[in-house]
């Protein structure tokens, strides 16, 4: 390999440009009391982007099932789960408005009463037979992803006595490098908890808060059969390198 | 353009150049192994599991299994932490196209899992290969080390950290990144410590969120 990269191939490649932490909570937010505990105290150190950040895993459809992206029908038994049918849909993209293909997208979720199938969730809810609550796919070319599912309940949890999270779908993303990497919540669009929950209030700013609200898309409800939300999701994104050599040390 | 009614300092806001901000973390809460780990949640939905083991019979590279605990700033086990590891093959290479080193690929070998902490015992583990040093920024090679990745409850925006291998004393003490952390009393917060099980090199780290009551550091957590 030459000293100076094709240019073609290595624009494509460059570092990420900075995470803006201030858009971001912050790791130690007390009215979320368990991060009291589980927040560093130090700063964290920033490092230069070396390989091993500017790369991430790849991950390919087969690995992946054919209901994988369908949370009504993954684990339904002997019926279909209760509960409002909704699909989700949106684009992955990064910071400079550039789709991000082949992104893992996997979603896990309450059912319609609010309670998890998880050996630790407690709830006097019941559990629902037919539902799993937990999806994954794979964005296509221009980053879009869809899944359809049931519209998760609110819960209460022991922040405050009486807290409730709004209703929510998490979200994990896997994107083109180690640096991208993400885990959120989404909402749901005119949902009044989303205002009094402490979780929601350790982002910073409204717009950001704003970000993780899905709207309703009333032009792609499926008439008779699902209602529809358009959720949209940003990473981070790489710089251009059109001057830069390798850095000294990649070319080895 | 129209040359005669540019002006650089116009208000348009157009002109800006598209960024646009990246979506805010949350925390990934205590239920996160029903998407990332559902057998760990208590079912079983997918055909193909993402797991802790990166090995495969073809993988090349001496095998060895890494070990950790995460305890929070009483001291405390963090039983429901989710840690994802990404690192190179046995020849410092990425399994990505923006890994651009001359070095082979090894098809079985993709570098990446995921575990969770036992409930019980608190212990991650991962089963893998000692990777081979990749380059690092300003001309010097990085030690191997593995890249890990934190979430759980409480913990607000994924926590980044290295872990390192205490039997590569000459090549830590000229890891750029290592280097690169001021305190040198904090460095060894990423070194793991070498045993041996049934013939396997097994790599601990206890890492600590915080500084805790039984004298532990904090671990070095970085914005990468």
């Amino acid at each position: 390999m030459s000293d100076l990269p094709t240019a073609a191939a290595s624009r494509i490649h460059g570092d990420f440009a900075q995470r803006d932490t201030a858009a971001h909570p912050a790791a130690y937010t007390p009215e979320y009391k368990t991060s009291v505990l589980r927040s560093p105290r130090n700063a964290l150190i920033s490092t230069l982007n070396t390989v091993s950040e500017r790369t991430g895993p790849v991950f390919r459809a087969d690995e992946l099932g054919p209901l994988d992206n369908d949370l009504i029908l993954n684990f339904a038994k002997d019926g279909l789960p209760i509960g409002e049918r909704i699909v989700v849909h949106g684009f992955v993209r990064d910071e400079f408005g550039r789709p991000v293909p082949n992104a893992l997208v996997e979603v896990w979720q309450a059912n319609a009463g609010g309670r998890y199938r998880h050996r630790n969730d407690k709830y006097i809810a019941p559990i629902d037979p037919n539902f799993g609550g937990c999806g994954r796919m794979l964005t296509d070319e221009n980053g879009y992803y869809a899944y359809r599912t049931i519209k998760p309940g609110p819960y209460p949890w022991r922040n405050r006595i009486n807290d409730w999270r709004p209703s929510h779908i998490h979200y994990s993303l896997n994107g083109d490098g180690w640096a991208q990497r993400l885990i959120t919540q989404m909402y749901f669009e005119g949902d009044p908890l989303i205002a009094q929950c402490p979780i929601v209030k350790t982002i910073p700013g409204e717009e950001q808060v704003r970000g993780l609200i899905a709207l309703q898309d009333t032009g792609n409800d499926i008439a008779l059969d699902s209602r529809c939300y358009r959720f949209d999701i940003t990473l981070r994104g790489r710089r251009m390198t059109w001057f830069e050599a390798a850095r000294q040390g990649d070319k080895a | 353009m129209n040359r005669t009614t540019f002006s650089p300092r116009s208000p348009t806001a157009s002109l800006a150049p598209v960024r646009l901000p990246e979506t805010a973390s949350q925390t990934a809460g205590p239920y996160v192994h029903i998407g990332l780990a559902p057998k760990q949640a208590g079912f079983d939905i997918f055909e193909n599991d993402f797991g802790p083991v990166l090995v495969s019979p073809e993988t090349r590279g001496q095998r060895i299994a890494i070990e950790g605990r995460v305890f929070d700033g009483s001291g405390s086990l963090v039983r429901d932490v989710l840690v994802e590891l990404w690192q190179a093959n046995a020849h410092g290479k990425y399994a990505h196209p923006a890994d651009l080193q001359n070095l082979p690929l090894d098809p079985s070998f993709r570098g990446w899992g995921r575990a969770c902490a036992n409930f019980d015992t608190g212990v991650f583990r991962f089963e893998t290969i000692k990777p081979g040093r990749a380059a690092g920024a300003g001309g010097v090679p990085q030690a191997p080390h593995v890249c890990l990745v934190l979430f759980a409850r409480g913990i607000n925006l994924g926590l980044h950290t290295r872990l390192y291998f205490n039997d590569e004393v000459e090549a830590n003490g000229r890891d750029p990144v290592l280097s690169g952390i001021e305190w040198a009393v904090r460095r060894q917060t990423l070194i793991a410590q070498r045993s041996e099980r049934d013939g396997v090199p097994v790599y601990s780290l206890d890492i600590r969120l915080q500084d805790t009551p039984d004298g532990g550091r904090e671990t070095v957590f970085f914005d990468i």
